[in-house]
């Protein structure tokens, strides 16, 4: 009896729920093929799982020791026919999902462009895909639009029923962008670049953040994403050049360092080649960009009298000198790499800051930089 | 030419008054004061009843398998006191942190907690119940008098308890690592996370990955080399086999752990750069060797649990275990599968569909061995008669709770549906529905089925089942909100929210750890209890549950050489059908038994090694420099003992088994 | 007598020993099990400097660092060693303790030559400026030859260890079981320096 009340207990929340589960009920056309894949396969695994639930139950329960009705046999413990069923019934079940799987997972595959707008429309030799290029920063998001040549933080918009190419990438550890109504997740990580192709079908306002955990700021990490028409896309693209100001590479040294909570930011331009930049870890003056020593590489170094590379490849020192971001214990420790040569790289980094303190730039929780307040939007 | 700084400096690295936590926190400062007053009290009560002599003597140093399996469940549970901790604490967080209400623990307390959850609960709890089970268990089941090699099964047990005793020392100590419990880099690097925390992590896995693998690697020579005569390998008692490939995995996957973080030890302390963003290092390269590791761990908890299940279902039922070849095969299965899946951790990061899609469905697979096991406990029930003592009631638990996490898991297996329920609550709901719907529900169930034959007397039945309703109904509480969480899109390790909407789901998960806790606290009652009413419970035949494996062959608790004399086996089931076609109990012709000796070689190395691990977190390098010296000393000192073994007189086991045989006339 | 009552009939089974029973010894076994994990420790070494052995960081190759003829004199000197160890072994079967303790010295003497060119070379990379915090090839590089090098210093501790063990007791059994022991970690010791050499060496001066 206990074991019955159990089960209704069980299902209780899951009819409970259903009014705002995002990811069961998306706006993008991606994510709704994501989440009829996640229906079919519980449609598929409830064939057999529902049968195993229900033969425990009665069996537990007929086979009871005080039920001296049923039959008792100590000895009987093989059926080959048995055992036929109970190893391809799973099997079979699998097959299906499997085939299910290798079709869905190259149709979804995010690196893939979309073939089609939703169920009804394919995509055409016009629709005129729109790029967005994604950088996951210490603890904010950055979003720059080549194509409208703006940039903004922690707030993305984008037509409906365009598809979006998003090339992702990050500026010190790894991040997941995720817009559960748009679509899936993807890894942002620093030097190289994932893409997630896709489109958002529903005007309106949607959650996005950050889904793999990456320090302090974490939390914090989430922005909105706009569906809006064409004209309320263009609208929004006026307003933030009409509002931004300019994102060249010393904005985005100030504006890369660690702080929380950053309210939404506009740019009306963006300086040529930042995105690359970016993506090849030399925004900093007198950097070695990462494709230029992939390249060095591929034709087998730059020998051994080379060792003044080493500095302009340094990267991730960059906070070293000052106090870590969050390093409360102990202040001292920063590791085996904070004497060597990095300094010679950051030198010149703060010179330009135009000697900006480091002590402000890695507050925790404290307000974000000033310039990063005065082109705020409600 | 010291200054008087880097004479500090040189002592006491960079070790400070103010790195001690519960300077500034007044959380961590209650908890070490309680430590403190309940150490103390252990202490005190320890020596004012002179146990020292008794626990170093018959406990510290002893060789036992018994004696080690039972410390390592006990350095278990106190484990798992100090993981649910964690649990409490996080649930508390997320029940309040809404909108204006920050919580009571900002991100630099609320990032170590998560992190230690994972590290203590799978590492700390879950791994020492598991081999301390094993211990105890698989030298009986395969009628042995004890492991392969004696000493090192002591060592392994200290090097075990000496991680736990260095990650516990980073909640007083400095701070414990910000990074999740797998310390992905760059994240977990030198710069990104200066700090002393991902160093506790590094060494405290390290020192107890040296024990794992040592114990790994007894247990498979153990269970090879010294079964019964007549014990074939498809004789083996499904404990015994599902050890066997547990340990398998074990030595097969810890070493893969141990390689990988010395190179994330080498960028943090040498400036490497295996996993930096810069000079050519890749920190792809870490997520999937860690995973090469971590996806077997998940299988090196779970088959044990298989196993205990399976003698359960078998017991309680009455009757064989349906479908043991198949059982067996699955088990083989399932362990050389858990090699071929680890990229599923990590569809998210952009390797290709083909890559993601193979992955995916060698996930899926794993699925058919483990839907087949199911079904043989499902059909070994059947024509039973089954018998509701607490562990089968654990078992029921189990069938009905590990398949929802099974199908959910096989949902996760399909890469463009990962692509949505990644790193979400959902995926938290997964694995906990797993591990502890599968793991820990096989532990307790193990722990009530073999704690008669441990100590000679039954847990208590009535707080047993209150524990067991507890637990189940706490776990459905505590987790199905996540699941609906997870679909909701809301992802793991956030610690303040801002839609109001979400707060109910997680004040049920709260009260469902509170159940959780609930059910904790009646297994400690029924532990007390049970202790108090020894003389009630008390079991003198060695076999209460009728069971069917050797173990139950030899007295509660089994004498110290386990058996008088050597069982020889024809069947599996051996104690079953040895009573069935009329074993009768030696009662004289015994002999004098060769055992080895206990030693404390294990306890001073393993000590050195927390003074070793201590020196590398703090850099104070004298501390590592003779701590380093002091275990290669004493690692080959002892190899000059020569002396290691000892014959139990004849005498003596007369007497201990004529005083079985009094008692066994006596209930009769 | 075992084998008898492990063939009673059915009827009457036997389900005891009466005598002892002395199962197998697991060491060598046991050993084995051992010698197999760290078998894959190398094997993550190695699949890391195959993933970042071409990570130069606009920075030196193995084709300007490694100088061959010196890698063949070492590897020479692991290869003999190996064989004065096999020298050793034979001896050993004999009963000859002198002879055992003769060739296990000159197998240490080989060892420690290869120690000391190891060494050499290191130090010579790294006056160069080519540091194991250099470049992840580098870093890969000191990692997986250094780690066999640490390898090849604990062989020899055990060894000289051993000797002494066996001046003191003899060709007693525990220390045959312990001579095989050392004899399976020093040939497999030989085994991965030859992948190391292939793969590190000669693959990066010639492929």
């Amino acid at each position: 009896m206990k074991l019955i009340r159990r089960l209704s207990a069980l299902t209780l929340p899951l009819a409970l729920a259903g009014c705002d589960l995002v990811v069961m009920s998306p706006s993008g056309d991606i994510a709704m093929q994501q989440r009829d894949l996640i229906i079919i396969s519980v449609v598929l695994m409830l064939l057999i799982i529902i049968p195993v639930i229900c033969l425990t139950f009665y069996f537990a329960w007929h086979y009871r020791r005080s039920n001296t009705e049923a039959k008792y046999d100590p000895e009987w413990h093989h059926s080959t026919r048995l055992e036929v069923v109970i190893w391809a019934a799973p099997l079979a079940i699998i097959i299906a999902l499997g085939a299910v799987t290798w079709v869905s997972t190259h149709k979804l595959d995010p690196y893939r462009p979309l073939d089609r707008i939703d169920a009804q429309r394919p995509v055409t030799p016009e629709t005129k895909p729109i790029t967005i290029e994604v950088v996951a920063l210490d603890w904010k998001w950055l979003f720059l639009y080549p194509e409208q040549g703006i940039a903004t933080v922690n707030e993305i918009a984008a037509p409906i029923d365009t598809p979006i190419e998003f090339k992702i990438t990050g500026s010190t550890v790894m991040n997941s962008f995720y817009i559960p109504a748009l679509a899936g997740q993807i890894y942002a990580m620093p030097g190289m670049q994932t893409k997630l192709h896709a489109v958002m079908n529903k005007e309106g306002v949607y959650e996005g953040f950050s889904a793999n955990y990456s320090g302090d700021g974490f939390s914090g990490m989430r922005f909105k994403f706009h569906g809006l028409s064409n004209q309320g896309f263009n609208d929004w693209v006026a307003q933030v050049k009409n509002q931004g100001s300019a994102l060249n590479r010393d904005t985005y040294i100030k504006l890369e360092r660690p702080s929380t909570r950053v309210p939404v930011t506009y740019y009306a331009n963006v300086e040529n080649g930042l995105y690359n930049a970016i993506l090849n870890l030399c925004v900093q003056p007198g950097q070695m960009c990462q494709n230029e020593m992939m390249h060095i590489d591929m034709m087998g170094g730059a020998g051994v009298d080379s060792h003044e590379n080493r500095a302009r490849l340094e990267y991730d020192t960059r906070w070293t000198n000052d106090a870590a971001p969050g390093a409360t214990f102990p202040a001292t420790g920063h590791g085996a790499k904070e004497s060597q040569e990095a300094e010679g790289v950051n030198k010149p980094a703060a010179a330009t800051e135009g000697g900006q303190g480091h002590s402000t730039g890695h507050e925790g929780h404290g307000p974000a930089p000033d310039q990063l307040n005065t082109n705020t939007k409600p | 030419m010291f200054t008087n700084s880097n004479l500090m400096e040189f002592i006491f690295g960079r070790l400070s008054w103010s790195s001690l936590a519960f300077t500034h926190d007044p959380i961590i400062l209650m908890t070490f004061i309680a430590v403190m007053i309940g150490g103390t009290a252990v202490l005190g009560a320890i020596t004012y009843f002179r146990l020292w002599g008794y626990l170093w003597n018959e406990w510290f140093t002893s060789v036992d398998h018994k004696k080690i399996g039972i410390m390592y469940v006990v350095l278990a549970l106190i484990m798992l006191m100090r993981g649910f901790a964690d649990a409490i604490m996080m649930r508390l967080q997320q029940a309040i942190a809404f909108g204006d209400n920050e919580g009571y623990l900002p991100p630099y307390h609320y990032d170590q907690i998560f992190t230690a959850h994972g590290v203590i609960m799978i590492f700390f709890f879950a791994m020492p119940l598991v081999t301390g089970v094993m211990n105890y268990v698989v030298p009986l089941q395969i009628g042995a008098r004890d492991v392969s090699f004696p000493f090192l099964n002591n060592f392994s047990f200290w090097m075990t308890a000496a991680g736990a005793v260095i990650i516990m020392m980073s909640l007083f100590v400095g701070e414990f690592a910000r990074t999740g419990w797998l310390a992905y880099p760059p994240l977990s690097g030198a710069d990104y996370s200066p700090g002393v925390g991902v160093d506790y992590y590094i060494w405290g896995l390290q020192v107890a990955g040296v024990g794992t693998t040592l114990s790994g690697i007894n247990l498979v020579a153990t269970i090879v080399k010294m079964r019964a005569p007549g014990m074939t390998m498809m004789k083996m008692p499904i404990f015994t086999w599902t050890s066997l490939c547990t340990n398998v995995l074990i030595v097969a996957s810890f070493p893969i752990l141990t390689a990988t973080l010395v190179l994330l030890t080498l960028d943090r302390y040498a400036g490497t750069n295996f996993f930096t963003n810069d000079l050519g290092g890749n920190p792809m390269m870490y997520v999937n060797l860690i995973w090469i590791w971590g996806h077997p761990e998940v299988y090196i908890l779970i088959l044990p649990a298989f196993g205990i299940f399976s003698e359960i279902v078998s017991t309680f039922s009455g009757k064989r275990l349906f479908g043991y070849a198949s059982m067996v095969y699955a088990t083989v299965v399932i362990t050389i599968l858990s090699y071929l899946v680890w990229l599923h951790h990590f569809f998210t990061m952009g390797s290709g569909a083909s890559v993601n899609a193979f992955f995916g469905i060698t996930t899926m697979i794993i699925s058919i061995p483990t839907g087949a096991k199911i079904f043989n406990w499902l059909f070994t029930m059947y024509r039973g008669r089954i018998r509701y003592e607490v562990p089968m009631l654990w078992t029921i638990g189990f069938m009905i709770t590990f398949v929802i996490g099974g199908m959910t898991g096989v949902m996760l297996a399909i890469p463009p549906a990962d692509f949505v329920l990644h790193n979400s609550l959902f995926l938290i709901a997964h694995f906990h529905n797993v591990i502890i719907g599968g793991v820990v529900f096989g532990l307790l169930a193990g722990i009530n089925f073999w704690f008669p034959k441990a100590f000679g007397y039954k847990l208590d039945d009535f707080w047993g089942r209150i524990s067991f309703w507890c637990w189940l109904s706490g776990f459905y509480f505590a987790f199905m909100p996540l699941y609906v969480l997870g679909l909701m899109g809301v992802t793991r390790r956030v610690n303040h929210f801002e839609d109001p909407s979400l707060q109910i789901w997680f004040v049920i998960a709260a009260f469902g750890a509170f159940l959780i806790a609930l059910g904790i606290g009646a297994f400690i009652i029924q532990l007390v209890v049970s202790f108090l009413r020894r003389d009630q419970l008390r079991d003198l035949t060695g076999d209460p549950w009728n069971a069917r494996t050797l173990e139950w062959s030899t007295s509660s608790p089994p004498p110290e050489y386990n058996f008088a004399f050597t069982p020889v086996v024809h069947d599996h089931d051996g104690w079953y059908d040895m009573k069935r076609r009329g074993y009768i109990r030696p009662v004289e012709g015994f002999r004098s038994i060769h055992m080895p000796k206990g030693t404390g070689t294990g306890v001073i190395i393993s000590a050195l090694s927390v003074g070793l691990a201590f020196g590398m977190i703090w850099y104070i390098w004298w501390l590592v420099g003779l701590s380093f010296l002091g275990i290669l000393v004493v690692s080959i000192a002892h190899t000059f003992n020569y002396n290691r073994d000892y014959y139990i007189p004849a005498e003596t086991v007369i007497e201990t088994e004529n005083a079985r045989t009094k008692q066994l006339a006596e209930q009769a | 007598m075992s084998e008898n009552q492990a063939a009673v009939s059915a009827e009457n089974p036997q389900f005891y020993l009466t005598e002892d029973h002395h199962p197998e010894n697991s060491t060598m076994l046991g050993f084995w099990i051992y010698l197999m994990s760290d078998c894959l420790m190398f094997a993550v070494l190695f699949a890391t400097y195959a993933v970042l052995g071409r990570n130069y960081a606009a920075g030196p190759s193995p084709a300007d660092l490694f100088d061959l003829n010196l890698v063949a004199i070492n590897t020479a000197m692991l290869l003999f060693s190996s064989i004065t160890y096999g020298f050793a072994m034979l001896r050993m079967e004999k009963g000859d303790q002198s002879g055992t303790l003769k060739w296990l010295a000159i197998t240490g003497l080989f060892g420690l030559a290869f120690l000391g060119i190891e060494l050499y070379e290191f130090h010579h990379l790294i006056l160069e400026g080519a540091t194991p915090q250099r470049s992840a090839f580098l870093s890969a590089f000191f990692t997986l030859v250094g780690t066999h090098g640490l390898h090849v210093t604990f062989g020899c501790i055990w060894l000289v260890t051993l000797m002494v063990q066996i001046s003191k007791h003899g060709l007693i059994e525990a220390n045959r079981r312990r001579l095989m022991c050392l004899s399976m970690f020093w040939h497999f010791l030989d085994v991965i320096w030859i992948g190391v050499f292939s793969l590190v060496y000669l693959i990066g001066v010639l492929g």
